[in-house]
């Protein structure tokens, strides 16, 4: 605990799943991170980057299935429509406690410094180019690359 | 507990937040900016000025809600109040700390 007394200097987020639920955390975590004076960056890696793919961010959905938590049975949570329902009322319940959308979300975290980087190694498995990506993103980067960036005292790293 | 600032007594909590806005004045507000080594421009007497008045209508605050305040947007706040903005530009307004996660 010597380093800044174990104080968080920077939070380095890699999201590699795209569900809501998921998107939101990483999301909150690092305008959180921002609000408190930390830094902030977010890796998105596989699934993850869906939510900055230009075309599907605005689709993404709440899980229905394996997600235990929503007190859906597995078997209903598979058929058509539940999971697009549960979605709904997510996203109604979000507006409702002033959560962003996904987009907006984004323009919030880069406003407040957040930086974002996609993955290479996804990007080529998923034939992403990069206009397919959210515009204001900063850079294509390696593993390599984000350890680099996470370089310094008081950094956490946080798998989503 | 009590503390000076700016040449007056007011009631501050732990974390230096006044306790009663009618002991906040401008001068005390430079005070407090000064402590955290910012120096008020115009740009922030406006922001100070939107948060009170936020305040005042009991209406939560959040960064979403700067960002949409037409006042200021997301990046100049962040420019203007460095680090934890929401935390020193309300301090600086002499209002409670706003418990918001986004």
């Amino acid at each position: 605990m010597n380093e800044f007394n174990g104080e968080v200097r920077k939070m380095m987020i890699i999201l590699s799943k795209a569900s809501l639920e998921n998107v939101y955390a990483a999301f909150v975590l690092a305008n959180g991170a921002r609000m408190e004076g930390i830094e902030a960056e977010i890796f998105f890696t596989f699934f993850g980057l869906e939510a900055v793919h230009k075309g599907k961010l605005e689709h993404l959905h709440t899980a229905t299935v394996g997600n235990p938590a929503l007190n859906i049975p597995t078997l209903l949570g598979g058929l058509p429509g539940v999971e697009a329902l549960a979605t709904s009322m997510m996203k109604k319940e979000m507006e409702r406690i002033d959560m962003p959308d996904v987009l907006e979300f984004l323009d919030i975290l880069k406003a407040s410094g957040v930086k974002l980087w996609a993955c290479k190694l996804a990007m080529d498995m998923f034939h992403y180019k990069k206009e397919d990506i959210y515009d204001d993103l900063d850079g294509i980067i390696t593993v390599g690359d984000f350890y680099k960036q996470g370089s310094g005292l008081g950094t956490h790293m946080l798998f989503v | 507990m009590e503390t000076q600032l700016a040449n007056t007594s007011v009631d501050v909590n732990e974390e230096g937040y006044l306790t009663n806005f009618a002991q906040w004045t401008p001068a005390v507000a430079e005070a407090i900016a000064n402590s955290l080594n910012i120096t008020l421009t115009p740009r922030h007497w406006d922001v100070i000025k939107y948060l009170q008045n936020e305040y005042k209508n009991d209406s939560p605050l959040s960064i979403r809600k700067i960002g949409k305040s037409g006042v200021v947007d997301i990046k100049e706040f962040y420019q203007l109040f460095p680090n934890a903005p929401l935390k020193a530009a309300t301090k600086i307004a002499g209002i409670p700390k706003p418990a918001s996660c986004i």
